[in-house]
Parts: structure tokens; sequence; C-alpha cells
């Protein structure tokens, strides 16, 4: 379990960093936390020729917020998250989310971006992002893409980020003091990835209402129909709703697996008729 | 030095058509051809019956499962090595996998190996007085349990560096092994060279757990290659390479039907057992072994009259079944613990009275039950009893079967025995090409009066050090820190086969108890004149040699009989100060320790995932040389057995393909899953061995997805739904929660 002969670069900036990835012959790939692609390369399911370590580039390590949005930097880690080191404009959930992920050692390198970039649809941040309608910033030399985090996954470990892009940022809208949202993550183990993830948010001052299903074998599930119930009757009945739309929606998917995303919604639902009760 | 990878078949079964070696590289590669004169791994046995298989160092023209070395690389460094694996060209013709134990039994299917008539390695059966109890019988249960493949996974992998001595004109190797003699052993047969040439060191074994009680390939062709290159090589396996080729442990099938009484003491066992062996046999333990446990140990700790039992060793293509601690109680436990609480349900009383009913009692004692099995001591109800009292039954029963989060609350129980330090009449039963007899160790004076005690098992983690220490101390009284232990290397230990069957403290601590007994004989001797006293008069106190009030020091012995004799009379003992002790017990049939568990879970039925809430243990092993190893021992044993009971899993797909080779798929109980284990000890000296010990290496691992799934099973019952298989994952659960449910909706 070593990996195969590779070199490795350092960029100091953006640029620098777009160029030797769009270098066709130099089969080069990005390198963040390597928390993902590190197995990957002992395993030698990854043979890139080059590594192109992102992690000292200062545009990729920025925070900033106007009135309705937000932007994290893509290598910010799951530990500066937790941490509150990078600001959080997302009323703790972004650094609760943050704790739930792997363990520590793991935190501490693997970054916000880098889980994204991986795609694999287990992981928490992507149902993070597309439940909270946020918005992928990818750059390639040619200039900036922006794609809504819902949309961003193709299929398992299939993203919208092309061989010659760097993820650079997330833009979140900024939840107000009303909000509430309730995540809660399906796993066998401390530091597993979710069986199931289950993430509500609501906001009634920004009219943000979403119900999100997630680690199902693709694109996280949107459960609009829930949400509108949500938005009118409250959390109890929008959990009465979660079902019917599941099946629905993933009625080729084994029903053990439903249930398990079922629970893992209705959970995350509760949470918020707790939060109200209180 | 240089580094060893080594290229596995992708292919669970597949003849080889042909290997290429690189171009250039032909000094780098070694396939089977290479390895002229050198033995296949080959177990025989006297059991009749039993058939051998061939396992190779390196696949010579078949592979048989996914894993199996094919292809020798060697390189500066580990990373080049695997480069070289990458460019060596294999054709496989493949061939249809037996994937299971249905498979690999069914009626005309091609036997793995040339010349075998079916395809199991043994059939067994047993039959006693069952056609008696069938006919009275009034309760009759009938389970099909099953137990999943695992890994043993030690925290540190095998490794291997083999070198060539110049100086001494040795092959020297370094091996992680638990049975460095028996290595030695099983390495001059496979290169066909003397023991003599052969030097095997065991360094610290971060952990072995049987993984590394068996003679490996890696092992055989890594010593060939420093023998025949007379230069050094390093072998160190990886995750991948334990997860995938060392899936080789724990997978049973059973059919069982119980017969009881209305109070549901039982009166009858009926068993079919199957084990999923894999490919081939391994050195010395045999595919057999685990069959063999299996049969032997079902009847657990009970008073059982009648028994039927038939046993199959399957071969399959899946890696080489090895005796992983508790060797094949683990499932028996499960499956006879699971039996008893299903006779329970089926009379309408609670789990634990049922147990009490059938438990053999200590005025019993000393009991031979139906296998011949000679329980030697203890109380085994009493454990039982003080189980229950602790997990606080009757509060529990009181309470809603339900917590605050809706949660299903069950408490389940397991008692079993552990027969541990068996000796040699019990191995040569099982056929074994080496059978186990007199332990040895030596035990020294040093000229400035410390203890010197070396000893043929190997240290793997269970703290012998210590523990032979303590033993050397009782009866020298020297002070402990003087004490030096030495252990696993042939060079400079007496033989022994090895650590392995919980029965280092009773085998090697015997022969240390011996050795030591007689060198503080002499001692005493040496001080008697010193002291000009008699020998009768001396004694060991406050780390001095007294008679009467005059004391000598052991540094003053030490020095009179190496430095200054002198000063010694001629009549003083010739022997020296040294001297070596063989020690196995009265009886070969073990000395039995035994332990019950009990388990309080909460279920959560829509996610299927299990909360141990609390978790207790009542063990006795009989005399406790060292309460904090011991409870060590039972820690970590409980812990794996918590891995088993809810965790590990190595699935096979229908092509033999593993489907668990990395640690996301392959999960393993870390800190966050793991209960406080909290430990009762009771202490029943064995009237059998010396100072009293039983064994308790293993005995940790025996009862937890017995208890577990026990326990979860109660929990269960408002719904209906039982546990039949191991590991109880949320899958499994919510599955039959399901089935419960259909069941019921059918039936309405
Ligand atoms: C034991 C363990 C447990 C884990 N548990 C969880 C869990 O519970 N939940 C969870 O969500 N995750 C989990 N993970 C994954 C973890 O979060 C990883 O850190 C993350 O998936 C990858 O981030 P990274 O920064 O390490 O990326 P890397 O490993 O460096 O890269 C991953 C992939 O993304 C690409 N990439 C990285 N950054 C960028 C970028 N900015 N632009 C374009 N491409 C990029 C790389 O080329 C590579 O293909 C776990 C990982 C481990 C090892």
């Amino acid at each position: 379990m070593k990996p195969a002969p590779f070199d490795y670069v350092r960029p100091r900036d953006l640029q620098e960093a777009l160029a030797l990835l769009a270098d066709e012959n130099a089969n080069a790939k990005v390198f963040a936390g390597g928390q993902s692609l590190g197995p990957m390369l002992n395993l030698r399911l990854a043979r890139p020729s080059k590594l192109v370590d992102i992690r000292h580039i200062p545009d990729l390590r920025v925070v900033r917020a106007d009135s309705r949005s937000w932007w994290i930097g893509a290598t910010f880690t799951h530990a500066e998250i937790e941490d509150g080191v990078a600001d959080d404009f997302s009323c703790g959930l972004l650094p609760f989310v943050a704790r739930g992920i792997a363990y520590r050692a793991v935190r501490n390198r693997g970054t916000v971006g880098g889980s994204l970039a991986h795609a694999d649809p287990a992981a928490d941040w992507l149902s993070t992002m597309a439940a909270v309608g946020a918005t992928i910033v990818l750059r390639g030399q040619a200039g900036e893409r922006r794609v809504p985090a819902q949309q961003f996954l193709l299929g398992a470990f299939t993203s919208e980020v092309g061989s010659a892009e760097i993820l650079t940022a997330i833009e979140l809208p900024r939840l107000s003091a009303m909000a509430r949202w309730g995540y809660y993550k399906v796993c066998r183990k401390t530091g597993e990835f979710a069986k199931a993830i289950g993430v509500t948010i609501q906001d009634p001052q920004i009219g943000l209402f979403r119900i999100l299903a997630g680690s199902t074998e693709g694109r996280p599930l949107m459960l609009a129909r829930s949400a509108e119930i949500l938005a009118n009757r409250g959390p109890d009945r929008a959990a009465r709703e979660v079902r019917d739309e599941i099946d629905a929606a993933l009625s080729h998917v084994e029903p053990g697996r439903r249930q398990q995303l079922v629970v893992a919604v209705r959970r995350s639902l509760q949470k918020i008729s707790l939060l109200e009760a209180a | 030095m240089r580094d060893v990878a080594f290229l596995r078949s992708p292919v669970a079964h597949a003849t080889i058509r042909e290997r290429k070696k690189p171009a250039g590289l032909e000094d780098s590669v070694f396939f089977n051809e290479d390895m002229t004169g050198v033995l296949p791994i080959t177990t025989r046995s006297s059991i009749p019956g039993y058939k051998v298989s061939d396992y190779p160092a390196i696949a010579a023209d078949r592979v048989r499962f996914v894993g199996e070395i094919v292809a020798m690389c060697v390189a500066a460094n580990r990373a080049r090595a695997e480069d070289i694996c990458d460019i060596v060209e294999v054709q496989y013709q493949e061939l249809d996998p037996i994937v299971n134990c249905a498979a690999g039994r069914a009626p005309g299917v091609a036997p793995l190996h040339e010349g075998w008539a079916d395809n199991l390695f043994l059939r067994t059966s047993f039959d006693q007085n069952m056609d008696e109890v069938i006919a009275k019988a009034t309760v009759a249960v009938e389970l099909e349990l099953s137990t999943s493949r695992q890994v043993m996974h030690p925290m540190e992998g095998k490794g291997v560096l083999a070198w060539w001595d110049y100086r001494a004109g040795q092959l020297v190797v370094h091996s992680s092994t638990q049975v460095p003699h028996m290595i030695r052993i099983g390495l001059a047969e496979c290169l066909g060279i003397p023991q003599a040439i052969i030097r095997v060191a065991a360094p610290d074994v971060g952990g072995g757990f049987g993984y590394k009680c068996m003679l490996t390939p890696e092992e055989v062709a890594v010593a060939w290659l420093a023998y025949t290159k007379q230069s050094a090589f390093r072998w160190i396996e990886d995750r991948r390479e334990h997860l995938t080729a060392g899936a080789n442990a724990r997978q049973h099938e059973y059919k069982l039907k119980a017969y009881a009484d209305e109070r549901g003491k039982l009166l009858g066992l009926e068993a079919d057992v199957a084990v999923d062996c894999g490919a081939y046999s391994v050195w010395p333990f045999s595919a057999c072994l685990e069959a063999a446990q299996a049969g032997g140990n079902l009847p657990g700790p009970y008073d059982l009259q009648a028994y039927r039992c038939r046993t199959v060793s399957v071969a399959t293509n899946k890696p080489p079944f090895a005796p992983y601690r508790g060797v094949a109680r683990p499932g028996v436990c499960f499956a006879i613990e699971l039996t008893i609480d299903a006779i329970a349900k089926a009379v309408g009383r609670e789990a634990w009275e049922v147990r009490l009913e059938n438990l053999v009692v200590a005025s019993a004692m000393p009991y031979t039950n139906v296998t011949k099995k000679f329980y030697d001591s203890g109380d085994y109800p009493a454990s039982l009893l003080e189980v229950k009292r602790m997990i606080d039954f009757d509060r529990i029963r009181r309470e809603p079967r339900r917590d605050a989060r809706g949660r299903y609350l069950g408490v389940g129980f397991a008692t079993y025995t552990e027969q541990s330090a068996h000796g040699t009449k019990v191995f040569a039963q099982w056929g074994l090409p080496l059978v186990p007899g007199f332990d040895q160790a030596h035990v020294k004076l040093t000229p400035d009066g410390a203890l010197e005690v070396k000893a043929g098992i190997h240290t793997i983690g269970q703290g012998l050090e210590t523990t032979l220490a303590q033993i050397a101390h009782e009866q020298t009284r020297i002070p402990l820190k003087d004490i030096r232990v030495t252990l696993g290397d042939t060079a400079n230990t007496p033989f022994s086969t090895g650590a392995y069957a919980s029965r280092g403290m009773v085998m090697s601590g015997g022969a240390v108890s011996v050795a030591a007994e007689i060198v503080a004989g002499r001692i005493k001797a040496i001080a008697a004149h010193l002291l000009q006293a008699r020998r009768d008069a001396i004694r060991f106190r406050d780390g001095r040699i007294f008679a009467g009030e005059a004391s000598v020091s052991y540094e003053d012995v030490g020095r009179a009989w190496y430095m200054r004799p002198d000063q010694l009379p001629d009549e003083v003992d010739r022997g020296g100060l040294e001297a070596t002790g063989a020690y196995k017990p009265q009886i070969d049939t073990g000395v039995f320790s035994y332990a019950s568990h009990a388990a309080y879970v909460a279920v959560d039925s829509e996610t299927g995932l299990v909360e141990i809430l609390d978790y207790v243990i009542c063990e006795d092993c009989g005399t406790l040389v060292n309460p904090m190893i011991v409870d060590g021992q039972t820690i970590g044993g409980a812990a794996q057995g918590v891995g088993t009971a809810l965790f590990e899993e190595s699935p096979y797909d229908e092509n033999g393909q593993p489907l668990a080779s990395t640690l996301i798929d392959y999960l393993l109980p870390g800190p966050t899953e793991l209960p406080r284990f909290r430990i009762t000890h009771m202490e029943t000296p064995s009237p059998y061995s010396v100072h009293g010990i039983k064994g308790v290496g293993e005995g940790g691992a025996i009862a937890p997805s017995a208890a577990l799934v026990n326990a979860i099973n109660d929990a269960l019952t408002p719904l209906n739904a039982t546990i039949r298989q191991i590991p109880a994952s949320p899958e499994r659960i919510l599955a039959a929660i399901a089935a419960a449910r259909s069941a019921l909706d059918n039936a309405a």
C-alpha cells in the first residue's frame, strides 16, 4: 500500500495552480487535506503524475460576508470550522456538522472544499451545502463558474469540478437570528460516513424552508413537498409527509435504506420541533 | 536490506496460464518454480478421513483465494517493490469459485484439491443417548444460526525480516510470531534444511490472537530468499493484505434442535455445524481444529446427557481458516446461549432461570461432560447470579421496556467455560502434527544476585514479562526489579510450542516455577554454608537470605558460586545456580476457567442501531496471579467480542471477491462504541495445576456475541423479532423487525 511515484508542487497563488492543472501532459491533481486522496494514492486507485498542493494559497483561506450572503474559502479544515477559527454565519450549523465528521485527526487536515470535490454522496458537507442552498464557486483559467450545491454532484464520486478547475469557495445564505436547523446523521460508529443524513433548515425571516435526505447513492434528495408543509404548518405535520415523499422519489432503493433516510429526516424535523417548544 | 512486496491473486479461483517477469527485472521477481526444492506447507493429521492440502508459499499453477501469493517482488524499498508487482504479467483461466458452505458441500461439486473424493477437509460425528431423549422430551426448539467471517486484526500486522548471519552460519528469521520454536520446525521442513542452521527470533509482538501462531507463506518465502541470496529481506503486512488475505476466522453455520422438559431442563441437543474453512489447512493447527473445538464445546457449561453432533469442515475459495482467540467457542457460545434463551421463551421462564436450571453445579465438580471434557473446579451458577445482581436485573424488569427516546431495552446473559492449557493427549486426539508436551523454562542467578528467566513461550501483549517474574519471585523471593524475563528467541530460550490456547501462565508459569524452585534450593544450600547454618533453617525474607538473625544477600551467594568458589566446600551442590525446569499439569484435559457475562442494551428500532448501556462480567480463572493483567485480558477480549457481535464482517460476493478490503468497510469497535466493562472475580484454584492457575487469555472474547444478541432479542420481544446472525448490524436488525411485522400482517 505505497503510492506509485509522483511529483509534488506547492503553488503560491491560484494562477500558478491553475496553470499547472491546465497542462494536459502533466496528469496533475489537486491535493488539499489528503484525507481522501491519500488513501486512494496508497491503494493506487489514483495515479496522478503530479500533486498540486493548494493549502498554501491565500485566496482559498478567506471568509467574508455581506448582509445577505457569506463566502468560505475551500481550504478551511473541518477542525477550523468546528473551532470557529473560520467565522460562522450559519447560526452554528457548520461547526455542528464539522464536529460530526470523522475523528479529530482527520478533521485537522480534511478541508471543506476537498470534501465537496471528492463527491462522496455520504459526505456531510455535500448534504449540508445543498440543504442551505449554497452555491459552489469553481475557477478555471477561463474564469469563474457558479453551481448550485444541489446540482453539484453528477453521480457518486463525480462532480462539476473539471480536471483543470479548482473549487475556490462556497457561497452561503446568511442565516438570521430566527433560524432553526436540525441535522441528523445515522452512522454505525463515531467517525464513520453517514448511512443516512437528514437536514432541516427554516429561517422565516429570509423565507428559507428546506428539507433534505442525504447519503443516497447520488445527489442528495430535496424534499420540496415536505418543506412546503414545514413552511405552512410546522415541523410535526411535515414529518408525516416525509415517508411518502422519499418512497416516491427513491422507489428503486431498497426499503431498509429508505427507512434510514426517513428516520434521519424525521429526526432533523423533531429537533426543530423541540427547539420551538423550548 | 531489501523490501519484499507480494503480488496477490485478484481472482478467487483460477489456473495460472502464464506468468511473465518484466524485462530487466528477472532477478527481482520470484515465482513458484524459482523455489526449487521448497516444499509446500502441508499439515498432516492422524484423524481418519482428514484430507491433506498442499499450500505452496507462492502459488504453483492454481490459485484458490483472492490474496493468494502469485509472485514475490524485491526492491530497495516497498514502494518500488509494489511498482514491480504492477508490471508482472499473469494470465488467469478462471474457475468457478466455491463461496460458501452450501456450495462447498453440494453433491457433485468439484473438490478444491486434486485427489479429493469430496470437498470436505473432514466430517465428524458424535452421538450419545439421543434417541431415548427425542422420544420423551416435551419441548423442542429449532434454530438456524450463523457467524460471519472475520479478520483478527492485531494492532500490529504480521512482519518478517530474514538475513544470513555469516559468522554463525545461520539463517536468522525475525518474525512477528506467537510460536518461534514451532516456526523453526516448520521452516526447516519446508526449506529442507537442518533446524540447527535456523534461528527464529520474535521481537515484541503487538497482538497475535492466533493470527501469528501458524507458519505463513510469507515466512517461508522471505526465509527462502534470505537463505538462497545470503542477504537480508523484509516484508511487512499492510492493512489491505490483512483485510483480504487475512480474512480467516469465525465463520460457522449451525442447525440446532434442543430438547427440554417443561421447566426448560435441557435433555438433549442435536447439532449440525459447518465451518467455512477456506482453501488450505494451516500448519500446525490444521483446517479441522475449529470443527473439533466446535463439536466438543457446544454443550457449554451445562449438564447435558444426550448429544448428537455432526460437523463438516468445508473447503472454500477463501483464505485458510485459523484459530482466533477463543477458537470456535465464540461461535458455539453464541449457538448454545441463543438456544437456552429460545428454550426459556418456549417454556415461559426467564432466560437466567433456565440457565440456572441447567448449569453444572459446584457440588458436581469435578464433572465429566457428555463430550468427555473434564470440568475441574468452579461454581458456574454463582457467576451467573453475580452478573444478574451486578446488572441489576430486577430493576431492569421493573422499569418500562422503552426509554425516553423510544428505544427498546433488553438484557441478555451468557455463561461459558474456557478450556485452557489443554495438553498432550487433547492435541494428539485432534490429530495435529505438532503436539505440546512439557513446557520448559530456564532460571539463573547472576553473579550479582539478580535472576534471569528464559522461556520459549512468547509474549504477545499479555504481560508475561510481569507474571512470569512474579512466579519466579514467589519461589526465590528475589525482588521483582531484579528479575529479568527473556522470551521468544530460539537461540537463547528452551523449547516451548509457544503462546496459544490460554496456556502461557499455566504451562510456562509452571515451568518457571519448577526451575525457580530448583535454583531456590541451591541458593539455600550455598547460603547455608555462608551462614554456617543448617539448610532447613534458611529463610528468604525482605530481599535477603536469613538463618535466624544472620543474613547474606543474593549477591553474596552469586559471588561465592561464580567468583569465589574457593570459599565453598567440595560437597556443595554442583548443579550450579541455574536450572531448566519442565512442566505440564497433572491432567492433559486442561483446566477450565469460566465466566458469566450480562449485557444491557438499547435498540433503536428505526435505525437498527444498538447502544450498550451496561456490560458486566464475573470471571473465575483460578488463582489471580496479577489482577490487573487478568482485567486487561478480559477487557481486551470482550472488546473483540463486541466487534464480533455488532461490527466485524468480511463478506464475499458470488465471485469470491472480499467486499471489506479497507477499514471503511470493515468496522472495528472504537473507544466510543465500547462500554465500560465492569468486572468481578471469583477465585477457585484448580486442584490440578501448580499454584491453582487457570488460563485467561481467550475468555473475554467468547461470550459477548451471545450476551449482546440475547439482550437485543430480549429488547425486540415486544416486536416479536429475533436476530440469528452476527454481527447484529443495523440492516439485520431492521430486516428482522420487518420480517416479524410482515409475519404478523400475514397472520392477521
Ligand atoms: C477515517 C475517515 C473518516 C471520514 N469520515 C467522514 C465523515 O464522517 N463525513 C465526511 O463527510 N467525510 C469523512 N471523511 C472524508 C474527509 O472529510 C476528507 O477530508 C474529505 O472527504 C476530503 O477532503 P481533503 O481536503 O482531505 O481532500 P483531498 O483528499 O486532498 O482531495 C480529495 C479529492 O478532491 C480533490 N480536491 C480537493 N480539494 C479540491 C479543490 N479545492 N478543488 C478541486 N479539487 C479538489 C482532490 O483532487 C481529490 O480528488 C473521512 C475520512 C477519513 C480518512
